[in-house]
């Protein structure tokens, strides 16, 4: 009780050493030379891109132009509403396996919460691709088509964070509802809806913000008849060389972005609404509860297995109306089906690129992680800076390093290197976030308790935080890779003929719509979640690793 | 009476809150100090003072006569056992002893023959490959007494290490407590709210009757 009054003066106090355990003992010039990582690499990779970008888009005619134009401003409507139906529609259908995952114990529960989180870490053109082959040839091209393949990638983010939620709730808090007379209806409403409402909002504006910057569903599934603002900033700089357009678009895009994300942090960071925490929530389902969570399960479990399903059986659909090997004769003995040539190429280019920008991101995330762990105010800053990539969406990431790095001192037009740059761009945000949490986990105490038993400021950091950044670095890694290798934003932009990386390949499969193409970006797409999978899988076993510390 | 360590007026202020105020303390070498005194009254503080881990408004801390404010808590060579052990969770038990020891670069050989001796003295013997995670409540504590004294400190101080346990094994721990502390010859300061827990174990008992004032 003594300890708990110390902290809370402490915490009241502000100062340094009311900081106290908050921040890492690492020397000012170490943390300096960590925090100069991130800020030389992000500033030239990515601040100046978008440094490029407002030069060239800022100037009031040129906005009263684009935005005078009715076909953008339809676009930005268009942009917006999906993102908001396909957010609603995600709340919707997450709510139900969030309770029943969260709140009952039966078999092949845990099994069944990883498989939610498959659709979310799988590469959006495996996704668009599955969609392409699960709905029937009508509906391609169509909006329906677009929202349930955002809705069926986004269900992870409402079960995990809602559920999490959900689980912690003391179901004796609803018994005391209960027990004051509230019906459960009623119980619901005042007790649990108020408790998850920050879990809620979060997880709303997170999907809101992956529908808003959606590119590869679109572009795969929604075709050139329904553009997003990320398709349009694609389609002015690739197609119609219009880049003044292209620049003013990706400005909109940052700033609603910008809007969204500041949101979003105001949400997360806004106190859970205190208590819960227990181990109680979860208990094996009697009665009616059975047959509800049953139906809620299978069904959970049918809609997530549905497309890949379907995606591995259009493989072998070669004709209309036959079966056959001949698109994994294609992919995997390299035959040509136009317009590609090089099928196997490009799966040992992503993975060649993988490598490279994980290697990057990685070097660059722990940097960051590490000097905002240990900076105190600047480090607040230096969070938000590294976080803007995130943010800003791979298109712009890739436009900017586009129309930027063409001229000296750094003429890369052409150059193998901007993909993985750009790749590792993108990844360090979540690099970050992913070494962040395990930093900051380290309880205060434990480096009080290494410099007590006579370990300078550096050897404390090495003995306590260093062991926690390695294997949480390791976890990072695998969500690099994950992210390379589906990367399609900003890969569209920066790549170049002869050298296309697996998603760049599947779009050009699709982009001549026969069933052989269908077939043949099908088994080009299984080859890529496999791999995917598995640089997720090996993360898993990491992570269950890693949480010796928590 | 000879202090070793002198607490000469001493005040610590968060913001505009004071927690300290002109607060003195004098301990004798080899003596056991008690430290008592409702919650928020500043025991804590006093004792992460005394560690350097606690930046002070005004006054000095003394050891043998000279001041150590020049000097950072990790050269200070004074032990500090933690209320929640604060045991690092990545090394077993007998790393976590011998951690003291590898800081201060004793040799391997003589560092293992030091954890085998201090598990030994708090009754773990036996203990040292296990993990931190499989503690119960009394072991962790022994650990992290054992722990703050392998560097041999010259100066123990213990922040209501004690707290937390059920009667009967607080019964039990506070005669061992005494018994280490006894056997180990260390100059000790023992902070708790406890008042029995207090007499039993200190050869000298001082209270906080108030949070600003230290009456010897």
């Amino acid at each position: 009780m003594d300890r708990a009054v110390d902290r809370r003066l402490h915490r009241l106090s502000g100062s340094s050493a009311g900081a106290r355990g908050a921040a890492t003992s690492l020397p000012r010039p170490a943390v300096a030379a960590l925090a100069a990582v991130p800020i030389v690499t992000l500033g030239l990779g990515f601040g100046w891109p978008v440094a490029t970008i407002i030069a060239r888009g800022v100037s009031w005619s040129a906005i009263g132009d684009v935005l005078g134009d009715r076909h953008i401003l339809g676009v930005i409507w268009f942009t917006t509403w999906q993102a908001a139906l396909s957010t609603l529609l995600t709340l919707a259908a997450g709510l139900a396996p969030a309770w029943v995952l969260a709140r009952y114990r039966f078999p092949g529960r845990v099994l069944l919460r990883s498989l939610v989180t498959v659709p979310f870490v799988l590469p959006t053109v495996v996704v668009g691709t599955a969609f392409l082959a699960v709905l029937p040839d009508r509906w391609h091209r169509t909006i329906p088509a677009i929202i349930l393949a955002h809705v069926w990638m986004n269900l992870a983010v409402v079960v995990r964070t809602v559920g999490s939620r959900l689980g912690q709730i003391d179901p004796q808090l609803i018994d005391a509802a209960t027990m004051l007379g509230a019906s459960r209806w009623r119980a619901w409403w005042s007790v649990t809806v108020p408790l998850i409402r920050g879990a809620l909002l979060a997880a709303a504006s997170i999907v809101f913000l992956f529908c808003f910057t959606s590119f590869g569903i679109i572009r795969l599934i929604g075709g050139p008849a329904h553009p997003t603002l990320e398709v349009e900033i694609w389609r002015r700089t690739t197609q119609l060389l219009d880049l003044r357009t292209a620049s003013i678009l990706s400005l909109a895009q940052l700033v609603i972005v910008g809007i969204l994300i500041v949101a979003v942090g105001r949400w997360q960071r806004r106190p859970g609404s205190g208590i819960l925490r227990s181990s109680l929530a979860d208990r094996r389902p009697i009665g009616g509860e059975r047959w509800m969570g049953g139906t809620v399960a299978g069904a959970l479990c049918l809609t997530l297995a549905l497309p890949i399903g379907a995606l591995v059986v259009r493989t072998f659909r070669v004709t209309a109306t036959s079966w056959g090997m001949g698109a994994w004769r294609a992919v995997l003995g390299n035959e040509t089906i136009a317009p590609v040539a090089d099928p196997r190429g490009s799966l040992i280019v992503s993975v060649r690129t993988a490598v490279v920008a994980t290697v990057v991101a990685v070097v660059i995330g722990a940097a960051a992680a590490a000097a905002i762990t240990s900076a105190r105010r600047f480090g607040a800053l230096l969070d938000t800076g590294v976080m803007l990539p995130l943010g800003t969406s791979a298109v712009t990431v890739g436009f900017g390093m586009l129309i930027t790095f063409d001229s000296p001192p750094f003429d890369l037009r052409g150059s193998w290197v901007m993909i993985p740059i750009g790749h590792a761009l993108v990844a360090v945000p979540i690099v970050a976030r992913v070494i962040l949490p395990a930093l900051r986990s380290i309880p205060g105490g434990l480096r009080e308790a290494a410099t007590m038993l006579g370990a300078s400021p550096l050897r404390t950091w090495w003995e306590v935080d260093r062991p926690v950044l390695a294997k949480a670095a390791t976890v990072g890694a695998g969500f690099a890779a994950a992210v390379s290798l589906g990367e399609f934003g900003a890969t569209s932009f920066l790549t170049r003929t002869g050298s296309e990386t697996a998603p760049v390949t599947i779009s050009r499969y699709l982009s001549r719509p026969t069933p052989l193409n269908l077939a043949a970006a099908s088994a080009l797409a299984s080859l890529l979640m496999v791999l995917t999978l598995v640089a997720i899988v090996l993360v898993d076993r990491r992570r269950a690793a890693a949480d010796g510390w928590l | 009476m000879n202090a070793v360590l002198a607490v000469d007026r001493v005040t610590v202020r968060f913001g505009d809150r004071t927690i300290l105020d002109r607060v003195s303390l004098a301990v004798a070498a080899g003596e056991i100090v008690a430290l008592t005194g409702a919650s928020g009254s500043g025991k804590s503080t006093l004792l992460r003072v005394i560690a350097g881990l606690q930046p002070i408004e005004s006054g000095t801390v003394r050891w043998a006569g000279a001041d150590l404010a020049g000097t950072p808590p990790h050269r200070r060579n004074f032990g500090f056992v933690f209320q929640d052990e604060q045991l690092f969770p990545h090394l077993t038990v007998a790393d976590n002893v011998a951690f003291g020891l590898r800081m201060a670069r004793v040799p391997a050989v003589e560092r293992a023959e030091r954890v085998g001796a201090l598990l030994d003295l708090v009754g773990l013997s036996g203990f040292g490959s296990r993990r931190i995670d499989g503690l119960s409540g009394g072991e962790a504590k022994r650990v992290g007494l054992a722990r703050a004294l392998a560097p041999r400190p010259r100066l123990l101080l213990l922040d209501e290490p004690l707290t937390g346990l059920d009667s009967d094994l607080h019964e039990r721990l506070i005669g061992d407590v005494r018994q280490i502390l006894s056997d180990a010859g260390t100059t000790a300061i023992h902070v708790t709210h406890d008042r029995a827990e207090a007499e039993a174990i200190a050869d000298r008992v001082v209270a906080l009757r108030d949070m600003f004032d230290i009456t010897q």
